[in-house]
């Protein structure tokens, strides 16, 4: 697997800040380079080192996006493991075990044919629960992703009863924190360590995002089946192919979660336009239970080390 | 019986079970107190394990707190509500209500406002909502609305307590100790029944009783917002917010009747809470009754009829499925059975009464429960219902906020009279005036002595 990759590369960062945000290399960068749709501001974020003075002096942000292509989905049952986007999703964040930001679900679909259907935060512009925060802990950062502030949080799950799609976790008692999270230079963009009695979901890898990765999900999935889009630039990529973002929706019916309550979620489905997609109702496929990040002997360091792998192959990419 | 010995009787009885303390209630107070202090144990816990220790989970993330949260500001509505709408509009049977009733108010409002900071994740941060506090969100709206409901109803409390505890700095000053003397003579602010005096205090009343009822309204209201904000089924509806506000107003009614039964039997008030007043708080149960259940029928009419995806999946719960026992007790015994009881004049007595109330009580803390769970525990994607059995930390903590609510209503009724002893008074001053118009009585009976 091209993710699961390590390459030993030197550990040039202080063990204070595991995750490397310098650079923009590969993923949304390199969409951009190799698509025809525009050049997207590198400079801007090579020194994005501290991002808030670097965001205020540049011109429109990024708005990101995400599409899933469902003909793509099989929950990992053809490979017989359990749902790799989640796996991806529990060992980048550290999800505290019981919890899982990212969930794939099996559902039904028009004409009976069963697919799965892999379900994290929505990003909603009209977000609900964003709305009901009694202390603003939760809020869209400048480029629309919903973010939780968990030194605001107050831990009183008002956001939890408004989410209509199921998204939002809780951390009852003493969450799981891998050894050295004390450490970590917590923000609401790479929230670690996880705090007891506060609320927390899917972030979009927002972290990964500002050093130019595609989500951990996304890169994860096998398949490539979940894109990250800029919604500014109107491009997006799963990591392998870069197509123009709006046109891929409209030429694939694209559809999102419960349009109709007008959350106008920032994650849309390709349900696929005439292809056969889905399985058969008695293939009785059901996708294995992912490990949590302790089953998969996760580790700050491990992860520093993927991320440095991550990067190495896409600047190649780009080239 | 002459004027002066009414009022003199009216005095000892109403006095009366403010000095000494017999052998059952120290043991009746002591429980409460036992109750609570397992609740704060319970509590403790809570707070070093986390909500953990609670059923709650990441489907159904409100339980029993909750519940208790909108059953309290339930109960709390009715006792300043009524008291107020009732003292405008003089209405004379309200005389020997008033004082209790404000007193249940202000017990389920401080009961009411611990469970949501008991229910938070996060209770060291509780400090957040004033520095961060956020005015779109509905349960800031909570935060606003009940402190100040409860503000107004001490000050409503203690402001019609002003002539009784200067009656009582001045009767009792021999009799009990020199920290209760200050007590009366503090509550009391100098107060001598002058006319002066007299105006302002129905000036202050008449303000306080304008804002009360809004206050009561609102305070409601914004329970239900919290809800009726959301997309969730059972909970996704306009009407929520009148809904409450009767629901709210029934229950209270309903605790009105059983405090009131309850001091009646204990203090042996029977002369003055008399059948009378029972039949009047019957008349208005039933009234808030008719009309909760006439909003019970348009909420599931208007919802059972289109039957959306969640409301169908949910109804089917709740009437036919895990929740029907409690949904049908609660509509059966809890609504429709106190209302036609309080409703027939023959079966108005004061025992049948008091049951139904009773029993229209736990049908509503029952109703709070099935409004607040399932539309939690239905899923909003293809998953698993949610499941939720309350823990002992919460049936505890639960437990101990009923106590509370029991032992604040026992303190200050061994502290202050149970009874307004100068309503009642001013009622007969103003009855004397009426049938022979001889020059107004001097108020003698709440002069200083001496």
């Amino acid at each position: 697997m091209e993710t699961e990759r390590t390459s030993p590369q030197p550990a040039g960062k202080s063990p204070r800040q595991p995750l490397s945000r310098r650079r923009l290399l590969g993923g949304i960068g390199a969409a951009a380079a190799l698509g025809a749709t525009g050049v997207i501001p590198l400079a801007n974020h090579v020194s994005a080192e501290p991002e808030v003075k670097a965001s205020a002096s540049t011109g429109p942000k990024r708005q990101w996006a995400m599409v899933i292509d469902l003909r793509k989905c099989e929950g990992c049952t053809t490979i017989d493991k359990a749902p790799q986007c989640v796996e991806a999703c529990n060992a980048e964040h550290f999800v505290p075990p019981g919890q899982e930001w990212l969930q794939v679900f099996e559902v039904e679909g028009p004409g009976g044919h069963p697919h799965f259907l892999p379900r994290l935060c929505m990003q909603c512009e009209n977000a609900p629960c964003t709305k009901v925060c009694p202390v603003g802990a939760t809020y869209h950062n400048e480029e629309g992703i919903v973010l939780i502030n968990h030194d605001r949080c107050i831990g009183c799950r008002m956001c939890m009863a408004a989410c209509p799609y199921g998204v939002r976790r809780f951390n009852w008692g003493e969450p799981e924190n891998p050894p050295g999270a004390a450490l970590a230079n917590y923000s609401p963009e790479y929230p670690l360590p996880h705090r007891k009695g506060t609320v927390e979901k899917c972030m979009l890898c927002a972290h990964r995002a500002k050093d130019g990765k595609i989500p951990a999900c996304a890169s994860g999935c096998p398949m490539f089946a979940i894109s990250l889009a800029d919604m500014t630039e109107d491009v997006a990529t799963n990591g392998k192919d870069v197509f123009k973002f709006s046109r891929f929706l409209a030429d694939n019916s694209a559809y999102r979660l419960k349009e109709d309550l007008g959350t106008k979620p920032r994650v849309w489905y390709i349900p696929g336009h005439g292809q056969e997609y889905g399985h058969h109702v008695d293939d009785n496929l059901i996708p294995k239970e992912p490990r949590s990040w302790q089953e998969q002997g996760m580790t700050l360091d491990k992860l520093e080390e993927k991320h440095k792998a991550e990067e190495h192959p896409q600047t190649e990419g780009a080239k | 019986m002459n004027a002066s010995e009414r009022q003199q009787r009216l005095e000892e009885r109403v006095l009366a079970p403010l000095t000494g303390f017999s052998q059952t209630w120290f043991i009746w107070t002591g429980c409460l107190i036992a109750l609570s202090v397992l609740g704060f144990i319970a509590y403790a816990y809570q707070v070093r394990d986390g909500l953990a220790v609670t059923g709650m989970g990441d489907d159904v993330i409100w339980g029993v707190y909750i519940s208790n949260f909108v059953f309290f500001s339930g109960l709390s509505m009715a006792g300043t509500f009524i008291s107020a709408i009732l003292r405008l509009t003089g209405a004379e049977w309200r005389r020997p209500l008033t004082r209790f009733s404000e007193l249940t108010t202000v017990a389920a409002l401080s009961m009411c406002a611990l469970m949501p900071a008991i229910d938070m994740g996060r209770p060291d941060r509780l400090w957040h909502l004033l520095v961060y506090g956020r005015l779109e969100s509905p349960l800031l709206w909570d935060i606003l609305v009940i402190p100040t409901y409860l503000a107004a109803s001490l000050i409503y409390l203690f402001l019609f307590l002003i002539p009784d505890s200067a009656l009582l700095r001045d009767r009792t000053g021999v009799r009990v100790s020199g920290a209760r003397h200050r007590l009366y003579s503090i509550f009391g602010v100098r107060w001598r029944g002058l006319p002066e005096q007299r105006r302002r205090l129905e000036l202050g009343g008449t303000i306080m009783m304008l804002m009360i009822i809004p206050l009561g309204v609102a305070t409601h209201s914004v329970v239900s917002w919290i809800f009726g904000l959301t997309f969730r089924a059972g909970w996704n509806s306009t009407i929520f917010a009148p809904y409450f506000a009767v629901g709210a107003l029934y229950s209270g009614t309903a605790m009105l009747i059983t405090v009131m039964f309850i001091f009646r039997r204990v203090y042996h008030l029977e002369e003055y809470l008399t059948e009378k007043h029972f039949q009047y708080l019957a008349i208005l149960l039933a009234a808030f009754g008719i009309i909760y259940l006439y909003f019970t029928f348009a909420e599931y009419l208007t919802v059972t009829y289109k039957l959306e995806g969640g409301e169908d999946l949910l109804l089917g719960e709740l009437f036919f499925g895990r929740y029907a026992p409690l949904v049908w007790f609660g509509f059966f015994g809890g609504q429709l059975l106190p209302v036609v009881i309080a409703a027939i004049p023959k079966t108005r007595t004061i025992p049948l009464l008091v049951t139904v109330s009773v029993l229209a009580n736990i049908g509503m803390w029952i109703k709070r429960f099935v409004i607040v769970v399932p539309s939690l525990s239905l899923p909003l994607m293809p998953y698993a219902w949610g499941v939720y059995t309350p823990t002992a930390a919460e049936i505890f903590i639960t437990i101990a906020s009923f106590a509370g609510f029991a032992l604040l209503i026992t303190i200050f009724a061994k502290l202050f009279p149970i009874i307004s002893i100068w309503e009642m008074t001013e009622g007969w001053e103003e009855e004397h005036s009426a049938a022979e118009v001889p020059p107004a009585m001097p108020p003698a009976q709440l002069a200083p002595q001496g």
